[in-house]
């Protein structure tokens, strides 16, 4: 029943957030300079006469008030029309769906890589405080956080594929293979080099985040009363460390979903990856304002997936939770 | 532990003030193009090697880093600025303003940053001027909350309570309880902003959004240099990206030596 209550709360949440992102964005968009004909004609707009400019733009709908635009916006969207992309000619919702499909391997590789290898680095750095191994792996996090993700992307290019011809240089599946004959290997094989640069982005929140927890777990009194028994190293970190970490630690990453996002439209630009993350910049310099705002939203709706199943997963794990709820309403 | 720290802040210094200088004292003459000079390899003529017009690469590094730096600076000033009003008018204003300003606060956090960076650049048609905008506008949520929080912790603290129970008015609370302690944090809150400004400049402009191409701003070298990487002239990526992550670093570490200053018990471990 609490569950339900929770979930409805949820929706609608949701709802009334991409409501004030969808009019917000629309008035940005509506008061800006840019003019979306010229943008999508672009270098031709000398050989465009008036007529035909205001064709392409009563095409578009372009010629209303903005506000009236909105309105039939909002209501295609409730019908689940998000409009036609500009640049790709095609329904907003089928190219948000295509790219995503690609977007969607890539970023969960790079999900559990970073996950995987900042809980590791940080559990490791914990049980090694004060020595080298720690401050090696402090470093390591402080300067992967100034470095620029799409550098990294770029480094990682010179040395594996120009260098060391080992990896694709870019792209999705192979070129000139049709598309039947792309093999899921294909696909793996192309997406190593950004899932690893990828994942350089969230590796280092998380294994600060362990860090700071564990050491914090280290100083309580059951864990002097386990080291006193004679319990030490993995077994230790095994029964009291990792039991207590791990959920902190998961309901972060989940939290991350924003600059796993943003991060995967750098390096899918860096590696010609066909997924949302270029069509977003595609949409953003070239003018194609249906697309950008379906993008828009779809991202927002990912972070809030991202934040409400880190909810979830506190619900069902830890039970002082669920009592918080029911004191709240 | 004074004395490391002081050092840190010297050469963080020394480190951000440097670009600046070479900036200004290189003549561009060197970003001439010198088609005798193409695709030269680093050495001591050219530091960072030349690119396919012969144009210097280190001289072009410096100049577009002073432009990053200058971009990052004006842009995480203003969102300190927009942070720091929004948290004292969320902690001051009444309960009706707080409510208002903490649902922008989470509006602006749960929309990806690099999407809302691009849509805000997007929507003042590029140009530097919509780099500073960007930036200013989508980095000041973390800051204003911090201040919020800051400032109702104060406003319950037992020496303010005892202040205003002794009959000090407002201002006096204001001015000589909770500024003193207020402005350090919001200062160091400001300059922790920079890293991350410069970062997501770089970034929107290597996206394409922004700068036009003859400004040697490091995110469009580095854009252009990736059509020019399977030829293995790596330097036009690699010195580029490394001046930038040495200045985000200095910064990063400038801005947390300076915290130590003002809320050492976080630094004590």
């Amino acid at each position: 029943m609490r569950a339900t209550r929770m979930l409805m709360f949820q929706l609608i949440r949701l709802v009334l957030l991409l409501a004030a992102v969808s009019i917000i964005t629309f008035a940005l968009i509506s008061v800006s300079p840019i003019d979306p004909v010229q943008a999508y004609i672009g270098a031709d707009m000398l050989r465009v006469g008036e007529e035909q400019r205001a064709a392409i733009a009563a095409y578009w709908g372009l010629d209303q008030p903005p506000i009236e635009r909105f309105l039939h916006w909002l209501k295609a969207i409730v019908q689940g029309d998000m409009g036609t992309s500009m640049i790709y000619r095609e329904p907003v919702l089928e190219v948000i769906k295509d790219r995503f499909a690609h977007s969607f391997v890539l970023l969960l590789a790079a999900w559990l890589l970073s996950g995987v290898i900042g809980f590791a680095a940080g559990s490791l750095a914990a049980m090694k405080q004060g020595t080298w191994i720690d401050r090696v792996i402090q470093w390591y996090c402080y300067a992967l956080s100034s470095t620029p993700a799409f550098w990294a992307g770029l480094l990682l290019l010179i040395v594996f594929t120009v260098w060391l011809p080992i990896f694709p240089v870019g792209l999705a599946v192979p070129a000139g293979v049709s598309a039947e004959q792309v093999t899921w290997l294909d696909r793996l094989y192309h997406m190593v080099l950004p899932a690893i640069t990828l994942s350089l982005v969230g590796i280092s929140n998380i294994a600060l985040h362990t860090r700071e927890k564990l050491l914090e777990v280290l100083g309580s009194d059951y864990v002097r009363f386990a080291r006193a028994r004679g319990e030490q190293g993995f077994l230790l970190w095994r029964r009291h460390g990792a039991r207590n970490i791990m959920l902190p630690a998961i309901t972060l990453q989940f939290a991350s979903f924003s600059e796993l996002f943003g991060g995967a439209v750098l390096i899918e630009q860096v590696f010609s990856y066909p997924g949302l993350g270029q069509a977003t910049v595609e949409a953003s310099t070239r003018g194609d304002v249906p697309l950008l705002m379906g993008i828009v939203l779809f991202s927002t709706l990912f972070v809030f997936v991202g934040n409400a199943i880190a909810e979830w997963i506190y619900r069902l794990v830890d039970p002082r939770i669920k009592e918080g709820y029911r004191h709240e309403t | 532990m004074r004395r490391s720290v002081y050092i840190r802040i010297c050469v963080a210094a020394v480190l951000l003030l440097l670009p600046l200088l070479l900036a200004a004292l290189l003549s561009s003459d060197r970003l001439a193009t010198q088609l005798d000079q193409r695709n030269l390899a680093p050495g001591l003529e050219h530091l960072f090697g030349t690119d396919w017009l012969g144009r210097d690469m280190f001289t072009r590094t410096m100049k577009g880093l002073a432009l990053s730096i200058g971009v990052g600076f004006l842009a995480a000033v203003a969102s300190g600025l927009i942070a720091g009003s929004l948290g004292l008018m969320a902690a001051t204003l009444g309960k009706t303003v707080d409510r208002i300003i903490t649902w922008l606060i989470d509006l602006c956090l749960s929309v990806p940053h690099l999407v809302l960076l691009l849509l805000i650049s997007f929507v003042l048609g590029g140009g530097v001027k919509g780099v500073v905008v960007a930036v200013a506008l989508s980095h000041w949520p973390s800051l204003a909350r911090l201040m919020r929080a800051e400032i109702l912790a104060l406003k319950a603290s037992e020496y303010v309570l005892v202040a205003k129970q002794m009959g000090r008015s407002a201002w006096w609370i204001a001015t000589r309880h909770m500024l003193p302690h207020l402005l350090p944090q919001f200062i160091v809150g400001t300059l922790l902003l920079f890293p991350h400004a410069i970062l997501h400049e770089a970034a929107i402009t290597f996206l394409g959004m922004g700068l036009s191409p003859h400004q040697p701003a490091i995110g469009i070298i580095l854009s252009e240099s990736m059509k020019y990487l399977s030829t293995g002239m790596w330097w036009l990526a690699f010195f580029p990206g490394l001046c930038l992550f040495v200045v985000v670093r200095a910064f990063d570490m400038l801005a947390r030596s300076l915290y130590q200053f003002v809320d050492p018990a976080r630094f004590q471990r």
